[in-house]
């Protein structure tokens, strides 16, 4: 795609993924410019200076010493030898690649084809300009020297046969492949130590060391001595960003910038290397450690600064105090912290990667609200304020969430819900003791879990600042039954890639069905864990993460990196995907082939193959005459729960190399997509390659009985035993209208979280959903809309009475 | 009138009703209703039997079920949570509620009241006073509509003199019955303000009628393919403007009434 078709793209905000409301946003002139510039004057394109960087670093250093201490020298190389960028009215300083939207890359992870650069650069969407100098330099240095040290080429030639066909056959997906392993956010230990006191921390460990009677010290010297490493590359990072803006505002000659100038450079002499004294110089410590551990590692999920009200509350209170700060001030501050997150792209990711997460969101999470250490809310004028931003900014990045609780006023939580139904997607909420409860059953401790208790990347609970939570593929549940159904045999690949449970056909109970579901579950996920567990040994060896384990408890204590089981907690996350298909084709199983008897096996199995086309009577039974999940049937929700249980005794719990512990957890990103693709009809009467449902949302068009009952059904799951599920719930604009609107949607949300659900968001529903919904009224069986002073599903409603709606929701949104 | 036996028939159930009373509710049809009001735009609620209609795609759906009463309380008790949360309960509706076996609905309403369950009503009047009495100790409001207030033109379209629907609401307001006044306004029906508003705006002063509330409901042409679904041929009739909607809404409210536009 040429240079003018891909400026035409960037003009018209694809790469912004969300409704361009025209406008201005911001609270003063120089955000509004800046707001502008992220979102349609900056080109989203591939950044070769990291690459060439680490390219250099490597070949000078690799074979010279620890891997540790290897990753800590070209952390510091990298730091020392980087493009610095300084777009004039900055307030927060400091990009991932050499310019805003320009994304390094990671071959020391996954080392690109020249394939792959075209995909990224011709592809309709998530594209990535490359340049005919970027394609030779990876052409020229990049692939020579990492094509086969490349964690992903490592990977692939030690995998087993078995693990290739699942994975092909869409039964799972594997985050480490493009990505390290991260999903970790900060705590508050960076508001009250600098990188130079780190550095201090750890040289006293390196000091004390007994090398008579530890007899891991020279491997922990290593770590700290990586360590070390990068803590001098973060505090060089300040000091260069510092000297550029002072030589800057030597020659310029426009006197706001000049003093701009000078104030980043004040700034930037204090922080990372010292603890922040101010608010200013509080956020952008959380910057520099958030392009710092961004650009050591892919990490997923970014970084994210976690409860970030609470850990500036004191500066802004001080700051406004001291009549340094006041909240236009303070809001200008965070304003630009937004616009830096939002220049920040998720890594270009490829192949199925890109399919499970097909987006620019690095999903950077914001938790406000939460609760503080002593369990008291967290609520401040600082959380208010992040609501403001938040609004303002309307950006796609970072992702902003708030934590309800039993203690959250209630002020809050409809402030949050006002912004809410404006419906762009943020904030979501989600349940604070829940969250602890969650946590605690994986056996953090109570302070650990209020204090650190938070929700990042999709929905994962975690303990910020002392958990390394790795994502590490989905699973594709619904798939696990039609590889059942088939005998092991996968339709989309061509191949035997299951287990054979015995031929379906001759089941004679539902049991039988049951037991064989069990057996071939059992079997994928012992694969899917077996190829976990050679990964994460890969990753122990090879890929240390010295700075994310400077700034993780209790890495330096142990003189243990975070990605080999230093962090105080280990978890690793296997995502299942497509619950609701399963529960209803389970249904549909038991109800109509067992105990109805109103078709056989054969006939269902024949029906499934031929995507109902010829069976309109089975379609029919198993889509609208049988229990469905998502409408609190105590039928479907029962068989819900006996999958819930199966996957808890089949996945969880299990241990891992670096110690960690397997965990369920409920979320698809975009994944629901493609393993609706990789799948044939299944039981329930879904049609072959459609897309699963997301989250733990009903299938389309089975929850028939409005948005309480869905809750209803959803609030069975054990989310407590999660590590999060996600809930979408769609409204149209007038159903969540006026006073009453909000009043429905918090009792909606506080019903939800007392019942213990983890997550929910609301989306609200523009005149393109309507649209789809005449089409296919099939999928939109539960679409309520406001009608004339009252509401009533769409589908109720006649033709022209729908596009009267669809006319009015988009005046609605204008 | 006949005095109904057994099991009402139900038509519908429908959970996270917000237009039906305070808070979130659940919305129990009964079919059948004594009037027969010519926009009504529920047509397959008018009738006491089980009848055909034909959906949108051509299938054939059988209108009214019945349940037990205890079936219709497990029912609307799943809910209870939310309801909680949001000052909701269950609302009884129609059809005409009031018209259904008594007994049936005086147990469901006292059964649902054991429950903790906030029980509103949602009638036009048209049954003896006595219907009332029954259910008054285990009801929380009233959704009272008035369709039409001059008394011939009340026979003209409902066929029947308002005379009892006018009594019933007097001796509710007396009895200190919680009641949300509904007026459903049809352009050239009832929304005239000298020959249909202000007489019952009167009337309501002298008599001291007592509302909580008043909502306007505009007509709408919602129940049109309903009718072509049972064979039926509606009548159409004009939906009010706007401003005719706020001027009536204004004239309630410098009465000293509280008046919404909507549910």
């Amino acid at each position: 795609m040429g240079e003018a078709a891909l400026k035409e793209r960037v003009k018209k905000g694809m790469h912004t993924e969300q409704k361009i409301v025209e406008g201005q946003w911001g609270c003063t002139e120089r955000i509004k410019r800046l707001r502008e510039l992220s979102v349609h004057g900056s080109m989203p394109s591939i950044s070769m200076e990291r690459a060439v960087l680490m390219t250099e670093a490597y070949q000078k250093y690799e074979g010279t010493c620890s891997s540790p201490v290897l990753r800590g020298k070209a952390f510091y190389y990298l730091m020392a030898h980087r493009t610095l960028y300084l777009e004039k009215g900055s307030l927060i300083v400091g990009e991932k690649g050499d310019r805003p939207w320009a994304a390094p890359t990671f071959p020391e992870l996954c080392c690109h084809t020249m394939k792959d650069f075209d995909n990224m650069n011709n592809r309709e969407r998530v594209f990535f300009k490359v340049t005919e100098q970027d394609k030779q330099i990876q052409r020229d240095v990049i692939i020579p020297y990492w094509q086969d040290r490349a964690m992903m080429a490592r990977m692939n030639a030690l995998l087993p046969e078995e693990w290739k066909k699942l994975f092909a056959a869409g039964m799972y997906t594997e985050f480490l492949q493009q990505r390290g392993p991260g999903h970790t956010v900060a705590d508050g230990k960076i508001y009250e130590k600098g990188y130079g006191d780190f550095l201090a921390e750890i040289q006293n460990q390196i000091d004390s060391l007994d090398y008579n009677h530890d007899l891991q010290a020279l491997q922990k010297r290593e770590e700290w001595e990586g360590m070390k490493l990068v803590c001098k590359g973060m505090i060089l990072l300040g000091k260069r960003y510092a000297a550029l803006a002072r030589s800057m505002a030597e020659s310029a000659t426009d006197l706001q910038w000049k003093k701009d100038l000078l104030d980043i450079a004040v700034t930037c002499d204090i922080v990372p290397e010292h603890k922040p004294q101010t608010f200013r110089q509080a956020v952008q410590m959380y910057w520099f450690t958030h392009i710092g551990v961004t650009s050591e590692m892919n990490n997923w999920d970014a970084y994210s600064p976690g409860k970030f009200d609470q850990y500036l509350e004191p500066f802004y209170e001080k700051d406004m105090s001291d009549g340094r700060l006041n909240y236009e001030s303070a809001k200008e501050i965070l304003e630009a912290l937004w616009i830096q997150f939002n220049n920040q792209p998720a890594p270009p990711k490829v192949g199925i990667t890109l399919k499970e997460s097909a987006t620019y969101t690095d999903f950077c999470n914001l938790n406000t609200g939460a609760l503080r250490p002593d369990g008291t809310s967290g609520v401040s004028d600082v959380s208010y304020l992040i609501l403001e931003v938040m609004d303002e900014m309307r950006l796609l990045q970072p992702s902003s969430n708030v934590q309800i609780s039993q203690k959250s006023p209630e002020i809050f939580l409809r402030k949050a819900l006002e912004i809410s139904r404006k419906g762009w997607g943020q904030p979501a909420f989600y349940n604070s003791e829940a969250i602890i409860q969650e946590l605690m059953y994986l056996g953090k401790s109570l302070d650990d879990a209020r204090s650190s208790g938070i929700a990042s990347g999709c929905v994962e609970a975690g303990t910020a600042g002392k958990e390394a939570y790795v994502l590490t593929g989905y699973l594709n549940i619904p798939k696990v039954l039609e590889l059942v159904l088939n005998r092991g045999y996968d339709a989309y690949t061509g191949a035997f890639v299951g287990v054979d449970t015995g031929d379906p056909l001759t089941f004679a109970s539902y049991d039988e069905v049951w037991q064989a579901f069990l057996k071939e579950l059992n079997y994928v996920v012992d694969v899917k864990i077996a190829g976990n567990n050679i990964i994460e040994r890969l990753y122990m060896e090879n890929m240390p993460v010295p700075l994310l384990s400077v700034i993780t408890d209790d890495c330096i204590l142990k003189g243990l990196d975070y990605n080999a089981g230093g962090a105080r907690y280990n978890t690793s996350y296997i995502q299942c995907v497509g619950i609701a298909t399963i529960t209803d084709s389970l249904a549909a199983i038991k109800k109509n082939v067992f105990e109805n008897k109103r078709f056989t096996m054969a006939e269902l199995w024949n029906a499934c193959k031929s995507d109902f086309s010829g069976y309109d009577e089975i379609f029919h039974i198993v889509s609208q005459e049988t229990p469905k999940y998502g409408n609190d049937d105590e039928y479907a929700d029962t068989i819900l729960h006996q999958v819930d249980l199966a996957l808890q005794k089949t996945i969880a719990g299990r241990k891992t190399p670096k110690g960690s512990r397997t965990v369920v957890e409920f979320l698809p990103t975009t994944c629901h997509v493609y393993f609706g693709q990789v799948m044939e009809a299944s039981p329930n009467g879904r049609h072959a390659h459609i897309s699963l449902p997301d989250g733990i949302s009903p299938e389309k068009g089975a929850d028939i009985s409005g948005p309480t009952a869905v809750i209803k059904s959803c609030s069975k799951l054990e989310q407590l035993k999660t590590g999060g599920a996600l809930l979408n719930q769609k409204f149209t604009p007038s159903v969540v209208a006026g006073q009453r609107g909000i009043d429905c949607l918090a009792a909606l949300v506080r019903s939800y979280f007392t019942m213990d659900g983890h997550h929910i968001q609301f989306n609200i529903i523009d005149k393109e959903t309507l649209l789809d919904a005449q089409k296919h009224p099939e999928q939109y069986e539960n679409l309520i809309v406001r009608v004339a002073g009252y509401s009533d599903y769409f589908n109720n409603l006649d033709k022209a009475l729908q596009d009267e709606i669809i006319n009015r929701t988009e005046q609605t949104f204008s | 009138m006949i005095e109904p036996q057994g099991t009402p028939l139900v038509f519908n159930i429908q959970k996270f009703s917000i237009h039906d009373g305070p808070g979130i509710r659940t919305t129990i049809f009964f079919k059948g209703c004594p009037l027969s009001c010519p926009w009504c735009h529920n047509p397959e609620s008018q009738g006491f039997e089980t009848e055909m209609i034909r959906q949108a795609n051509g299938r054939m759906d059988k209108v009214g079920n019945t349940y037990s009463v205890a079936e219709l309380v497990k029912k609307a008790a799943q809910d209870v949570i939310f309801y909680d949360r949001s000052g909701g309960g269950v609302t009884l509706s129609g059809g005409e509620v009031m018209a259904q076996n008594i007994e049936y609905i005086t147990a469901l309403t006292q059964q649902l009241q054991k429950k903790g369950i906030h029980v509103g009503i949602d009638t036009s009047g048209a049954v003896p006073f006595l219907r009332f009495e029954k259910i008054l100790p285990y009801t929380d409001f009233f959704l009272y509509d008035v369709k039409v207030f001059d008394k011939k033109k009340h026979i003209q379209y409902m066929r029947i003199d308002n005379s009892e629907i006018l009594g019933n609401l007097k001796r509710l307001s007396l009895s200190g019955a919680v009641l949300y006044l509904r007026l459903i306004l049809i352009d050239g029906v009832n929304t005239d303000q000298e020959k249909d508003i202000l007489p019952l705006l009167n009337w309501l002063k002298r008599e001291h009628i007592q509302v909580e509330k008043i909502h306007l409901l505009p007509y709408h042409t919602l129940g049109k393919d309903k009718y072509m679904g049972l064979g039926k041929t509606p009548v159409l009739f004009r939906v009010p403007e706007t401003d005719v909607l706020q001027k009536i809404a204004r004239i309630f409210q410098e009465a000293g009434y509280n008046t919404i536009i909507g549910g």
